[in-house]
């Protein structure tokens, strides 16, 4: 079998043969330009069909069906165009791709379409003493640029403020039964805080209007409002505090307890500082989960155009109860109002948003994001070694 | 030394038991830590058990026609009222928000994990957890001023073109504030949650069997339909489920946006539908401490009930499917 | 050659055998990133023949062997450079789309890697499927490959079992059947007996040698006796402190363990490093 090999052993030759100085590098292209005239062609025929055939033929108006039309048409176009270059099997890959492609990106439609709006209807009539006056003094009549919020944004602090205080604690101390203590309670509670999290908001609202409106006869207060949000708190805090205690790497905890720590040191003064980031963020991320709701506020907090700064004592206000209030009442004024608290709302839970993803991205080892969406790294910048993944 | 064969059987070594004595501090804090997790239990226990106290009375003066029963006219009002028709739509618009969301959910978490680069896919992440974050209210608001008005025309096409099919009728030209409207709106509010739980599913498809399946020549497409979509199962059950207790939980969006009925009728295009939260919402502030008020608390304890099996049974999928390992949901 | 029409070969009343041919490297540079781990790789893979490829870890073995079947360029920020030629056709030229090439050249991988949600019989016909083969004769397809691949008689009875089911190296025979499903011309493996225990290996080598009659075998082996067992023709990788893997030597077999000319050759067949 030993024919004309070309042996090139690199110690016999100085030079190669090729006199190529460098070699350049090169990535071959799965998308080539080729691939891309086919697709814009489709894109643009069909696109012109349906224009043609649109208002004339096709009863329909309004851009969106224009558009979902037009997807429609290029997906059968494109499909049918790659199937006579490339066959069956490239065709299905291609306007599979396409469509999971187009689903995908046009999930931005409605999200800017909400957040437009919303900023559309609300933003004009923000003015800096929103932050400074109640509607006490406000009527229908007046109109919506006239008299502030100042009693439901302080009432909204309060009562997270409240929620975040009960559901922290509860939350990360359950969070730490489930990672660091365990044992056959592991799973049930498990289970119990993934059912908890389903609870619907009106539940808990009717569930704490009943033991502390009713039978404890308190009323209405800030504070039943903020139990009711602590209910829907505590679960979102507890499984992102969970998951950020996973990370922190079991050789610290053995460092610890092989110098004898007893397991509550260990966990107070090395898992908790280690997860602190973590545990921030998910403090935040279940306070932006609770800061709009409304349905549990109805029945416990019942609202208050005046200020109420006392959250134990009488109904007191809440940005997304009041601007639910307002919206139902139907007059333009209160309307219009309505939009300018949930302009304000809407501000208020992009601020914690971005707060959380920041702090999200910087969490245990500097890795957070792509830990969070863990997808199969076959990248070698990751330190994994460049050899066969399956291996 | 003596071999193994020439040793006596009681000889052989046997393990001991090691007993674990904590320090206080620890026996403190295993307790502490533990009332903890059990605290979440008795929360649960509590919100049942006062909704059922609450819902007696309720319960009691109906029977079991409180769940067939479609009116409500509680008193002071009447004396007939049951969940019949409100739970039926409720059903009917949470099945339509999954129609809508579960497709459009797997589209995006498989171009995430299979098809997008990092720089688009971590944005796109963020954008349909942004999603979840827009607080209901506002769906509702948007929902009732802005989306329905632009439905209108589609659900007429509909119901022109397809009107054969029962559910695509319309009687009386009512179109809007319907079961359709309600639960496309609905879908946008549970898309970021399917999606998160099959996006992590996804993203652990086992990568040998994916360099299989491209290696015996196979396309992007093909491998996706022969490793990722069958790992993923479970998952998208699970989600799916997931987002199904969340449709069927949700209160402000449909209070807002539907029209409330009382009637069953597969008409889903045509005004008219309910759901348990819409019910109680509206219902709250004239229900005073009468019957009507025990009648909402039993409303709230049906749906609570429903939700907590629905949410209990896909925690159960998805931990049980090969997907499932190692997930959170 | 022609290219790309996948639908025009699968001629369903003709019985495909592949035909064997002979893969050429020139000049092949791999980087990840900026990292370059392997340098001006030119190698001939003769048809009907097996061909080891022998060396320590980390030489750049397996990368060689993924530019082979275009799996490299699937790990995000990989380059290469150079030509692969099969019987003279550019693999990575406007010819020949990524998919058609790794139909043609399969590869069998060091993790057996057979589909669980499949049976047996659709693990087989799973290679069809996935590169559009449309084939009539399905179950003598499934007869012939998992014959060739050494598996049938322990499995014709259980063909609707699931393909997870079975043992290590029943799992990597089935991997094998389903790579000689889609009539591959060339076949690459990856270390495939090393998470096997003796008596697999010894099968799968048997195997090997049956089908190097009608498929290029391209092997690479940390077993240095199982190189000498079943190839024809070794070449001998290395990789220094600071340079990218490289080829030291290439030969007949017989020739790279008795009397190699390069004292690292000499020095990684005798054991003394590797």
């Amino acid at each position: 079998m030993a024919t004309s090999l070309r042996a090139r052993p690199r110690f016999r030759r100085a030079h190669r043969r090729d006199a190529k100085p460098d070699p350049t590098a090169r990535r071959p292209r799965r998308f080539t330009r080729r691939d891309g005239a086919v697709l814009a062609a489709s894109a643009i025929a069909s696109g012109s069909i349906v224009w043609l055939l649109y208002e004339r033929i096709l009863p329909f108006a309004g851009i969106q069906g224009f558009l979902v039309l037009w997807f429609g048409t290029f997906l059968a176009m494109y499909g049918l165009a790659v199937r006579e270059l490339e066959g069956t099997l490239i065709a299905k890959d291609r306007v599979a791709a396409a469509a999971i492609g187009g689903v995908s990106l046009a999930i931005i439609v409605p999200l800017l379409a909400i957040l437009g709006y919303t900023a559309w209807r609300g933003a004009v009539y923000l003015r800096a003493h929103f932050f400074t006056e109640t509607l006490e003094f406000t009527g229908p009549e007046d109109p919506a640029t006239s008299g502030g919020g100042l009693q439901a944004i302080v009432g909204t602090l309060e009562q997270v403020g409240i929620a975040a205080m009960i559901s922290v604690p509860l939350g990360v101390l359950t969070a730490v039964f489930l990672n660091e203590v365990g044992g056959r309670l592991r799973r049930p509670v498990r289970v119990f805080v993934d059912a908890m999290s389903g609870v619907p908001s009106i539940v808990a609202g009717l569930f704490i209007y009943i033991i502390l409106v009713v039978r404890a006869d308190w009323g209405f207060s800030g504070f039943a409002g903020a139990l009711a949000l602590t209910i829907l708190m505590l679960p979102t805090v507890t499984r992102t505090s969970e998951v950020v205690l996973r990370l922190v790497p079991g050789g610290l905890r053995e460092a610890s307890l092989a110098l004898g720590a007893p397991e509550w040191r260990t966990a107070w003064n090395v898992v908790l500082p280690t997860a602190r980031l973590g545990i921030i963020t998910a403090v935040i991320l279940g306070m932006a989960r609770v800061i709009g709701e409304t349905a549990p506020l109805i029945v416990t907090t019942l609202g208050n155009t005046s200020l109420n700064a006392n959250p134990f004592d009488g109904p007191q206000d809440a940005l997304p109860l009041r601007s639910y209030l307002l919206f139902i009442q139907g007059v333009d004024n209160q309307v219009n109002r309505a939009w300018l608290y949930a302009f304000v709302l809407i501000m208020l839970v992009l601020i914690l948003f971005v707060a959380a993803r920041v702090l999200g991205a910087r969490r245990v080892g500097g890795r957070g994001e792509r830990r969070r969406t863990r997808e199969p790294s076959l990248d070698p910048a990751d330190g994994v070694v460049p050899v066969s993944p399956a291996s | 030394m003596p071999t193994p064969t020439d040793q006596d059987q009681s000889d052989l070594p046997t393990p001991r038991p090691i007993s674990i004595v904590r320090t206080r501090g620890d026996r403190v804090f295993r307790r502490l830590a533990t009332g903890a997790g059990l605290a979440t239990f008795v929360i649960l226990a509590l919100i049942g058990l006062f909704l059922l106290l609450e819902a007696l009375p309720a319960l009691k003066d109906q029977g079991w026609k409180f769940f067939t029963n479609f009116e409500w006219n509680p008193p002071p009002r009447g004396t007939t009222f049951g969940i019949g028709a409100v739970m039926y739509w409720t059903v009917v618009v949470a099945t339509i928000s999954l129609v809508i969301a579960v497709p459009v959910s797997i589209a995006t978490a498989l171009f995430i994990t299979e098809y997008a680069p990092p720089w688009l896919g971590r944005p796109l992440t963020s954008l349909v957890d942004l999603l979840a974050a827009v607080p209901s209210l506002i769906y509702g608001m948007w929902g009732v001023l802005f989306l329905n008005p632009r439905m209108i025309g589609l659900s007429e096409w509909l119901s022109t073109h397809l009107g054969f099919i029962p559910i695509f009728e319309v009687h009386n030209d009512a179109f809007g504030n319907s079961a359709f409207v309600g639960g496309s709106i609905l879908s946008l509010m549970v898309i970021p949650i399917c999606t998160a739980v099959m996006r992590e599913v996804f993203s652990q498809a086992p990568a040998g069997e994916k360099e299989g399946a491209l290696a015996l020549g196979g396309t992007r497409w093909g491998m996706i339909r022969a490793v990722v979509l069958p790992f993923g199962k479970g998952g998208i059950v699970g989600a799916s489920m997931l987002g199904l207790g969340r449709a069927l939980g949700e209160t402000i969006v449909l209070a807002l946006v539907l029209s409330p009925s009382f009637l069953i009728s597969p008409r889903i295009l045509e005004r008219g539908a309910n759901s348990v939260g819409a019910l109680i919402a509206n219902n709250f502030g004239e229900g005073g401490s009468g019957l009507g008020l025990n009648a909402l608390m039993a409303a709230g304890l049906s749906l609570f009930l429903l939700t907590l099996v629905v949410n209990t049974l896909a925690s159960v999928v998805v931990a049980r499917s090969r997907s499932g390992q190692g997930v959170e949901i | 050659m022609s290219p790309v029409q996948t639908e025009a070969r699968s001629d369903p009343d003709v019985v495909t055998l592949p035909e064997p041919a002979t893969l050429f490297a020139e000049g092949v540079h791999a980087w990840f990133g900026d990292h370059h781990v392997l340098a001006d790789v030119t190698l001939e893979m003769p048809a009907r023949a097996i061909t080891a490829l022998i060396g320590p870890s980390g030489c750049g073995k397996s990368t060689f062997l993924r530019i082979l079947n275009r799996m490299h360029e699937l790990v995000p920020g990989a380059a290469l450079a150079g030509e692969i030629r099969l019987d003279g056709v550019d693999l990575y030229g406007q010819q020949m789309r990524a998919t058609e090439t790794r139909r043609r050249i399969g590869m069998v991988f060091q993790k057996p890697n057979p589909f669980p949600a499949m049976t047996i019989r659709e693990n087989v016909l799973s290679g069809l499927k996935l590169s559009g083969m449309k084939l009539r004769n399905a179950g003598d397809v499934v007869e012939r490959t998992l014959t060739q691949a050494g598996l049938w008689t322990e499995v014709k009875n259980r063909l609707d079992r699931p393909g997870g089911a079975l043992s290590g190296g029943q799992q990597q025979r089935l991997c094998i059947a389903r790579s000689l499903a889609v009539s591959p011309q060339v076949l690459l493996m990856d270390e495939p007996c090393s998470a096997l225990d003796p008596t697999s290996t010894r099968r799968i080598e048997e195997t090997m040698q049956e089908i190097a009659h009608f498929v290029t075998i391209v092997i690479v082996t940390h077993n240095m006796q199982q190189a000498q067992r079943v190839s024809q023709q070794c070449a001998f990788f290395n990789v220094e402190e600071g340079s990218p893997g490289a080829i030291v030597e290439i030969g007949p077999t017989e020739k790279i363990f008795d009397d190699p000319d390069d004292p690292r050759t000499a020095d990684y067949v005798h054991g003394r490093f590797g």
